[in-house]
């Protein structure tokens, strides 16, 4: 098969990627030519801006902070940026709590801290699991299970916690919203745990669950949602593809030989990323059947990345035309582009 | 991160440790006596109940720091003893094994496996004790009862942690090197070939299900590897076949090889990089913990042994001269460096200075509190 995409110049980060769940966040900002990357290194989120002349790249780290006091740190799980209508907000979950951003990473908006026991129990505490739906929420999952669902005005720090969701019993470990801007879908939000469940919801004043689809107690490392369809992927290294409302299984994928660690839909195309600690990052095709309404995936394309175990891979725009992937203990952005 | 490292880590390491000393003591024709001695001391502590039962108390991921200072009074409860120097390439080798046994495992439950086998050769090491025997054994069901429960998202969270613990550490190690497992640059070898983990499926396979749940369609696509269907699954019995090689001594079928190391300043540079993003940044914490973790320790009055053990760690003369790595200039060379039995006030002094290396951490300017103060008084009474 003709290579679909080749290898660009990596960018370089000030710190190694740690082994963390959808460890790369990607922001494009078309009005100022630049991409910004995140990547999460223990305590420290390396953030890099680079303009898509490829001359000009520029370096901050943000450390999780318990609220304001600039002493202690704690392991920070995730970092993401959410995209709502009228700003973007950079958002790190930690086993201390959650911090909001602007999306440049200047300026702190909000911290959240997450209750913690006051004696030491053997289940960590932690958030993990980042989504911005429809216009004004954000929603990060926590270590019991529960979802916060925070109420974002359009500009200011005024973010409130508006909904606490229960219906997960498992730490949470990924979320997303629906990304193919079809204001059609009535499913908004898809949350996974470490049992595998998948929570389907409808946002709003008060968030509705409209489908629990049960886990096999394999953990659902990685979920996308796309015009309506649920995207997950497993530790076993499966990929599933639900319908989101009703719970069918569509299609199953023996995709990686190891813990899938990130998934990614380019939305304007329907291509799907998915990367795994077996190096390898494969390119998919998914459509919607005109006529059954099922989804369709194919395979397109594989990327060995040599001896890495891949722990962050997002496209780069909204049609796939490029790629980035991050790896544990790499300290650099490895770049991929349509040939 | 998790709470429920330390047991593994211990285990994991410490097995490593006994691995390497147990092969240089015999590639020295040290007599059986003394090795076993060695041996049967420090397993004696490491598998101790209190030991155990400190270690498994839910706590947060020791500092390299912390641990190596654990590891190193383990092997201080031996007629053994070991100068900074030869610790740093002991802890090098144990720290590279175990990180290459946490990339490799197959999937997170296999890291049960990797422990297992280390008791498991541990137990063979001193068969000859049954008093030793019967504290392997309740300790290794305790393990198993403690972490056969737990769900394989906890079992990778504990993976996770581990390995944030190994981040960056590239020591290239001479036995890795040669069996072609270690690039050059000192990253490990991840075939994209052999058995699947237990509980996956080769890749390579689309199906379609209908609203009903029955298979409609299938497809095969390019898996871009060469993977095979899983082995059986290994015993997670305190007896069994453990299926799984990682975690099995790997020195001693290589009895001339010894283990070099070699540091690359870019690995120094990350090492205190690594220092400085300890999770627990509160010496004075970590300081509390392990008098907890070693209170029950006894370290040998050397002043009356029968004169201690050599171990030597490095090339012996001979093959030096035939010229050991070729490598860029950086490298520093590699002298031979006995770690000799040494009289208790260096002992004093090596434990002391780590004592206090860990109370420099500490940022705020107050005066140890008296945890901290008890702790520095025990070592220094030893």
């Amino acid at each position: 098969m003709a290579k679909m995409y080749h290898k660009e110049k990596s960018i370089q980060i000030k710190s190694s990627a740690s082994a963390l769940y959808n460890n790369l966040s990607v922001l494009r900002i078309a009005p100022r030519c630049l991409t910004y990357f995140t990547v999460v290194h223990a305590n420290v989120v390396n953030m890099v801006s680079a303009s898509w002349d490829g001359l000009n790249y520029s370096h901050r780290q943000l450390q999780s902070k318990e609220g304001n006091v600039a002493t202690s740190s704690s392991l920070i799980m995730q970092a993401a940026w959410c995209v709502l209508p009228s700003r973007d907000l950079l958002v790190l979950t930690s086993q201390k709590g959650i911090q909001m951003y602007e999306s440049d990473g200047s300026i702190m908006v909000y911290w959240h801290a997450l209750d913690t026991p006051e004696t030491p129990t053997a289940q960590a505490v932690f958030a993990r699991g980042i989504a911005a739906v429809r216009d004004k929420y954000i929603c990060v999952g926590v270590s019991s299970g529960s979802v916060l669902v925070f109420d974002v005005p359009s500009k200011g720090s005024n973010i409130t916690l508006s909904e606490v969701l229960e219906e997960h019993t498992e730490p949470i470990t990924d979320m997303a919203s629906e990304c193919s801007g079809s204001m059609e879908c009535i499913a908004d939000l898809v949350s996974a745990d470490d049992s595998g469940t998948l929570c389907v919801w409808k946002s709003g004043g008060d968030f509705q669950l409209l489908n629990k689809i049960p886990g096999f107690d394999t953990s659902c490392s990685s979920v996308k949602l796309w015009k309506g369809t649920v995207i997950a992927g497993y530790g076993t290294g499966q990929i599933r593809l639900y319908e989101g409302v009703t719970g069918i299984l569509h299609a199953e994928v023996n995709a990686h030989a190891r813990w899938i660690y990130s998934l990614d839909i380019a939305p304007f195309t329907g291509l799907l990323l998915s990367a795994a600690e077996d190096s390898l990052v494969r390119v998919w095709h998914l459509t919607i059947s005109p006529e059954t309404n099922n989804v369709e995936i194919e395979h397109l394309y594989n990327e060995c990345v040599t001896d890495s175990q891949i722990c962050g891979a997002k496209f780069c725009d909204g049609d796939g035309y490029a790629f980035a992937v991050t790896g544990y203990d790499l300290s650099e952005i490895i770049r991929y582009t349509q040939a | 991160m998790s709470l429920r490292t330390l047991p593994l880590l211990v285990l994991n390491m410490g097995g490593e440790m006994l691995y390497i000393l147990d092969q240089r003591l015999r590639a020295q024709h040290e007599t059986d006596d003394k090795t076993q001695r060695v041996l049967n001391d420090i397993v004696r502590s490491m598998f101790s109940k209190a030991f155990m039962e400190e270690l498994m108390k839910p706590q947060d991921l020791y500092s390299q720091r912390a641990l190596r200072c654990v590891l190193t009074r383990l092997a201080h409860t031996s007629i053994m003893r070991l100068n900074p120097a030869s610790m740093d390439r002991l802890y090098d080798l144990m720290m590279m094994a175990f990180k290459y046994q946490l990339l490799l495992c197959p999937r997170p439950r296999d890291l049960l496996l990797i422990t297992c086998n280390h008791v498991d050769a541990v137990r063979d090491m001193v068969k000859d004790s049954p008093c030793l025997i019967n504290q392997i054994n309740d300790a290794q069901r305790q393990i198993l009862e403690m972490y056969t429960p737990l769900s394989d998202g906890e079992l990778q969270f504990i993976r996770q942690t581990l390995l944030s613990l190994f981040q960056d550490v590239h020591v290239r190690v001479s036995i890795f090197l040669k069996e072609k497992i270690q690039n050059p640059d000192g990253r490990f070898v991840l075939p994209t070939s052999g058995p699947v983990p237990h509980g996956s499926d080769v890749p390579g396979l689309i199906r379609w299900f209908n609203s009903r749940g029955r298979e409609v369609r299938r497809r095969e696509f390019p898996s871009g590897g060469c993977y095979c269907s899983s082995l059986r699954e290994g015993s997670f019995d305190v007896a069994g076949d453990r299926v799984t090689r990682l975690g099995t001594n790997m020195y001693c079928t290589t009895l001339s090889e010894d283990a070099r190391t070699s540091d690359s300043s870019k690995n120094t540079c990350k090492t205190k990089q690594q220092a400085s993003v300890d999770p627990n940044p509160l010496a004075k914490e970590e300081l509390n913990l392990l008098a907890k973790l070693m209170g029950g320790m006894e370290v040998w009055n050397l002043a009356s042994a029968d004169g201690g053990v050599k171990v030597n760690l490095f090339l012996s003369e001979q093959e030096e001269d035939d010229g050991g790595i070729s490598s860029g200039g950086d490298e520093p060379a590699f002298g031979v460096i006995n770690i000799q039995a040494t009289q208790d006030h260096q002992v004093n002094t090596e434990l002391t200075r780590i004592a206090e290396e860990l109370l420099v951490q500490q940022d705020q300017p107050e005066l140890p509190s008296n945890k901290g103060d008890d702790l520095l008084a025990m070592m220094d009474e030893l």
